[in-house]
């Protein structure tokens, strides 16, 4: 067969992933996942909201993941709830990515004083209380926030202002491990010899990071990123059990558990609030686990496969 | 070094108490002059003792440290001898003059107590904490000798012995105080008045008690140690009553909410329940400041979609009377009020007369809850107005949660539309309650004011004859809720106790929830031991509950 | 020297973060005193604020404020009115000391071994399965992990006590509870970071040079495959020792974490200034720490 022109290095990275048939397979359940839940208004069994006498129902085939105390479906609460949570996990490891892995290697890169100021600073931001910190932006932003959605989007809008303003919060705390773990590696990378070697050549700093320093913190980044998104939703589900987290009759994931979380007693389990909200929490989780050590394994520049 | 850490949290060789309580919440002071909230209460009353005390049964108002009083016929002079043998703990008499220092105290801004108002009944109180008076001897409080106390009052008020069984009113030691400041109550020997003495404190731990020998009724106080746990978490107070470790479950919000209708039908748990009505409201406060909420009709047409009986059947599940007027029916001095009536088809009629035919025109309305955690029933009563208002009048309202301090911040500046509020009594008597909407109240915040209303009220703040008084007080509470409507009752609290009455006598459900521990008995035999907390695991089985009939007669169970 | 350098600068900052953190706090609605039952008259309440100085400005009130943490004084707790900050800080922060310590040491001694396992066996069978437990263990929260362990360690089975912290048996389920998620963080990491480890050059020469798998993994690949977990292990050293609010709820343990959330939600602001000042110390202490021992563990690392 005669020669076509050369693979590049990004195809070869997708040949390898096509391979990891696990990863593969996650891509696809996550994909499907994301067209379900952004469909699910036209596909829901039941109204979002909907209320009915059924309290309590355990598993049956009315409602498959059974109901809760207002007598809602909790299948239906679920897909509703995982556009929030999605959301959430989505833009606190949108955030993370970008900011958290700029700051940290542009501190680790630069070392010495810009270095030490740099991470103070997250330090300081990670102090401050975040209860207090989510009160005051949920308070000061809220109205200002809902009076804009109105204007763009209708008063149906408004109530989504909350969740935006909390979105937003969760963001500005959740990309400060990654900045510290990203700048940590970045420490090490710099002393090495090709580092010595490419400024010789000219190269700049910023073609030093993009080009050689970071390749080589992508796996993990990968890994924690992967570890970013449970510990957003989880933060959301703990601020929901606090009461400050999504408003009802909204739900997410994280909520959800957080109300399931109170039926674990002794006397009489409800255990369908728990099982079913935690279960499609870890598989996606878990989804998102395997995909993202499928992309690490087929970017890694040195390959082990 | 791992030893070391290990070693540092732990260690606490304490004999195992007689009684253990779960008191649900941290106490936030146990000084009288600054206690509020009812778990600072029930622990200030073991310690301290005021003129009168509360009968464990009835929550009257019956003679404590006063062994006697005398009332004027105007109803405006007290006087109240002391017993001879009330003396502190650490020793000394308690006099008349201890007395007035406390109440002094109190009355001193210095002290920044809350509830100062209580003692504003008094003659010359108020000025003297306002300091337009700088004389304490203006103040209607006057001991007359070593044991006798004279008290002078504004009007006749008709629930001042109740107020004297009220934390802020009691004797707390001059010597102590003096000595210590405001870490007096960390002071060892603590003097105190009360039954039982301050063994332990420990901030979210326990409460220790150990009995106090010298107390004047000290025969009649049953349990030597007695602790109480703040806990935080139902699931947690559950599963300790399960284990034994925990005797008296006394708040309701420790139990979990889903398990009521199990634990009120189930065989073996039902003998736990004791419930009793509470002097507590649960009503809805309307900005009669903002537009269309201004309009009574409007209110009203809001008020006649509830189905209160729904919320309580469906979310509640423990008993709750529904309300018609705001103050509960069974508190003394008080005649029962008509409210408004669940009739969805005259709130439409209404609300058409308002020029809002079918919800036209109305914009959306936002009820205010507090933020709280999943397990809340507010929230959830929230999502079934939405749906109630929705259905029956097409009124759109969003549900807004705000954390609990901006909630209050926003009724007080009248930020809100419909929000929702709770009242708890401080004593016996509808003025309690019907005290909170006089125009000037600082606790109104609804932004109605009606002069008929506290002209009401100020002709029976002086009326000494009880029946006419009442009658008043009804007129003012029929005017509240039936023909102006700026809030809405929705149903009268329901407390419970969850403790098993075959071990554990002296506890009544009465109105006040307030149970005084002295009279608390805890028989020993009953449960298989409490292990010292010294020795290994907690390897109990479950105790067996006996089941069947047991003596209900000591709980009045008013359900209906 | 650096780290001295890094010492010094420990209280300019703290200050930063006091006066941060008082400020964030004024600016939140909602005051220590503004609870549903307003007191009777305005005067009462005017007299509530000026004994806690709330009627101050706010700059005043911070040099207040100041003059007396110049003394090691935190103020009086405005909730707790029996007690100072002080008073409830000496109490709690031994039992959240142990608390925390216990599951530091659960989150490292579990989380390392198993991704280091998992990092020799990868790709395989037992990496899967591990990974597996890694990641449940990462994804389920200690609301539903608490009550669970609960349910069936202690009631059902009745080996554990159900709650409070009275004996070493009571810290065995909060410790597994507050670390679970921890060492499934931490087993991640460790089996990416020594992934790429035992790919380097110097460990093929190592395994060039003869040397056995046991010894290249725990004697040369383990110390700079722990970096990533050093940066990560300060911050989550200072989160455990400061408690942690479910635990404490869930096993009704007297530690500071209540006391972290009480304090925001009624808005006492000595008590929480006090815990933020705490936490922010050990922050800070424990990053130090944390790149002294970067260096100890790459000795290439400078930080200039």
């Amino acid at each position: 067969m005669s020669e076509t022109r050369p693979v590049t290095p990004g195809e070869r990275s997708w040949l390898r992933f096509r391979r990891n048939k696990p990863a593969l397979f996650c891509l696809i359940f996550l994909a499907l996942l994301a067209l379900l839940v952004a469909a699910w208004p036209l596909v829901a069994p039941y109204p979002a909201n909907a209320i009915t006498d059924e309290q309590f129902q355990p598993p049956i085939l009315r409602h498959w993941f059974g109901t809760d105390v207002h007598g809602r479906d909790l299948l239906t609460r679920v897909f509703y709830g995982a556009r929030v949570s999605l959301l959430v996990g989505v833009v606190g490891a949108g955030v993370a990515l970008v900011i958290g892995v700029t700051w940290g290697a542009v501190s680790g890169y630069a070392g010495g004083r810009l270095d030490g100021a740099m991470m103070r600073f997250v330090d300081v931001i990670y102090s401050m209380p975040s209860i207090i910190f989510l009160i005051v932006l949920l308070t000061t932003l809220r109205a200002t926030v809902a009076k804009w959605l109105t204007n763009w989007f209708g008063s149906e809008a408004a109530p989504k202002a909350h969740l935006l303003v909390l979105v937003v919060g969760l963001g500005a705390i959740s990309w400060l491990p990654m900045a510290r773990i990203v700048r940590g590696q970045v420490l090490t990378l710099r002393q090495r010899a090709f580092v010595d070697a490419s400024r010789v050549l000219g190269a700049s700093h910023a073609r030093i990071l993009w080009h050689h320093i970071l390749p080589n913190v992508w796996g993990i980044v990968i890994v924690y990123l992967t570890l970013t998104v449970p510990s957003v939703i989880l933060y959301e589900s703990f601020l929901s059990y606090l009461g400050l987290g999504i408003q009802p009759p909204m739900a997410s994931w994280g909520s959800l558990v957080a109300e399931g979380a109170g039926q674990i007693n002794p006397i009489q389990i409800y255990w369908w609030l728990v099982v079913f909200p935690a279960t499609t929490l870890v598989l996606t989780l878990l989804a998102l686990n395997f995909l993202g050590d499928g992309l690490r394994d087929a970017f890694d520049p040195k390959g082990q496969t | 070094m791992v030893l070391a850490v290990l070693l540092i949290g732990c260690g606490r060789n304490e004999p195992p108490a007689d009684l253990v309580i779960a008191n649900g919440g941290e106490v936030g002071s146990l000084d009288p002059a600054t206690a509020t909230t009812i778990e600072d209460l029930r622990i200030c009353m073991a310690l301290f003792e005021g003129l009168m005390r509360v009968d464990p049964a009835t929550a009257q108002p019956v003679p404590g440290l006063a062994e006697r009083f005398e009332i004027s016929p105007d109803g405006r002079t007290y006087l109240f001898f002391l017993r001879t043998n009330a003396v502190w703990s650490t020793g000394g008499r308690i006099t008349a003059h201890d007395f007035v220092w406390s109440w002094l105290r109190v009355l001193n801004p210095a002290t920044a107590s809350e509830y100062a108002g209580q003692l504003f009944y008094i003659k010359g109180a108020e000025a003297y904490f306002t300091n337009k008076v700088r004389d304490p001897s203006q103040v209607g409080i006057r001991a007359l000798d070593d044991l006798t106390l004279r008290v002078e009052l504004v009007n006749p008020t008709a629930f001042f012995l109740d107020l004297c069984a009220f934390q802020t009113l009691y004797v707390v030691p001059r010597a102590v105080i003096e000595k210590h400041g405001d870490r007096w109550m960390r002071a060892r020997p603590l003097a105190v008045s009360g039954p039982y003495q301050l063994d332990q404190w420990r901030l979210n731990d326990r409460v220790r008690l150990r009995r106090n020998p010298r107390y004047w009724d000290a025969t009649n106080t049953h349990c030597e140690l007695v602790d109480l746990l703040p806990i935080r978490s139902a699931t947690t107070a559950f599963n300790l009553y399960e284990r034994g470790v925990v005797d008296i479950i006394w708040d309701k919000e420790l139990i979990p909410s889903e398990l009521y209708p199990f634990l009120r039908t189930n065989e073996a748990h039902r003998v736990n329940f004791h419930s009793f009505n509470y002097l507590g409201a649960y009503f809805l406060r309307f900005n009669t400041t903002r537009p269309p909420l201004d309009d009574p009709r409007v209110r009203k047409a809001l008020a006649m979609c509830i189905d209160k009986q729904r919320l309580i059947d469906k979310i509640l599940k423990t008993g709750e009377l529904i309300a018609q007027g705001l103050v509960p029916p069974y508190t003394t001095n008080h005649l029962p009020v008509a409210g408004l009536p669940y009739d969805p088809a005259a709130a439409r009629k209404l609300l058409e007369e308002a020029g809002h035919p079918g919800g036209r025109g109305l914009r959306p309305i936002e009820y205010s809850v507090e933020s709280a955690g999943p397990s809340s029933p507010h929230a959830k009563i929230g999502v079934e107005l939405q749906e109630m208002w929705r259905t029956h009048l097409g009124v759109e309202v969003q549900l807004r949660q705000t954390e609990k301090q901006v909630h209050t911040k926003d009724q007080k500046s009248l930020d809100y539309d419909v929000s929702r509020s709770t009242w708890i009594g401080d004593y016996n008597d509808p003025n309690t309650f019907l005290d909170l909407f006089r125009g000037n109240n600082g606790n109104n915040r609804t932004g109605w004011k009606n002069a008929r209303y506290d002209q009401l009220m100020d002709q029976a703040a002086v009326q000494p004859d009880h029946a006419r008084r009442a009658e008043l007080l009804r007129e003012a509470e029929t005017l509240l809720v039936r023909d102006e409507a700026p809030i809405v009752p929705v149903y009268y609290f329901s407390g419970f106790n969850y403790y098993n009455s075959a071990n554990v006598s002296g506890i009544w459900g009465n109105v006040l929830d307030i149970h005084p521990i002295n009279a608390i008995q805890r028989k020993k035999s009953a449960v298989s031991g409490r292990s010292s907390v010294a020795a290994s695991a907690d390897l109990l089985p479950r105790t067996t509950h006996h089941g069947a009939r047991n003596t209900e007669h000591e709980t009045r169970s008013t359900l209906p | 020297m650096f780290f001295l350098k890094r010492l010094l600068f420990l209280i300019p900052l703290l200050l930063v973060i006091s006066f941060l953190a008082f400020g964030l706090m004024r600016i939140a609605p909602g005051g220590p005193f503004d609870n549903n039952r307003a007191p009777a008259t305005p005067e009462i309440e005017r007299a509530i604020r000026a004994r806690y100085h709330l009627d101050e400005p706010v700059m005043q009130q911070y040099v207040h404020y100041l003059s007396d943490l110049a003394r090691g004084d935190l103020g009086a707790s405005t909730k707790y009115r029996n007690h100072t900050v002080n008073d409830i800080i000496r109490d709690a922060l031994p039992v959240s000391l142990t608390l925390g310590g216990l599951a530091f040491c659960f989150a490292l001694g579990l989380g390392i071994p198993w991704g280091v396992f998992m990092a020799v066996r990868r790709g395989q069978w037992a990496d899967h399965a591990l990974g597996l437990l890694s990641l449940i263990g990462v994804c389920l929260p200690g609301l539903v992990l608490g009550p669970l362990l609960v349910l069936v360690l202690a009631v059902r089975v009745g080996w554990f006590p159900v709650g409070l912290w009275e004996s070493p048996l009571h810290f065995i389920l909060p410790t597994i509870t507050l670390g679970v998620l921890f060492a499934g963080k931490v087993a991640r990491l460790v089996r990416e970071s020594m992934t790429t480890t035992l790919q380097s050059e110097f460990i093929t020469a190592a395994r060039a040079k003869g040397l056995s798998e046991s010894a290249i993994v725990i004697k040369h690949a383990l110390r700079p495959a722990l970096l990533p977990v050093v940066s990560f292990s300060a911050p989550m050293l200072a989160d455990l020792l400061t408690g942690s609010f479910v635990v404490e709820s869930i096993f009704q343990i007297p530690g500071l974490g209540g006391f972290f959330v009480n304090s925001s939600f009624n808005r006492d602001y000595p008590l929480l200034m006090g815990l933020v000042l705490l936490y922010a110390a050990l922050l800070l202490l424990f990053n130090l720490a944390a790149d002294l021992l970067l260096v100890m563990l790459d000795r290439r690392i400078k930080y200039e």
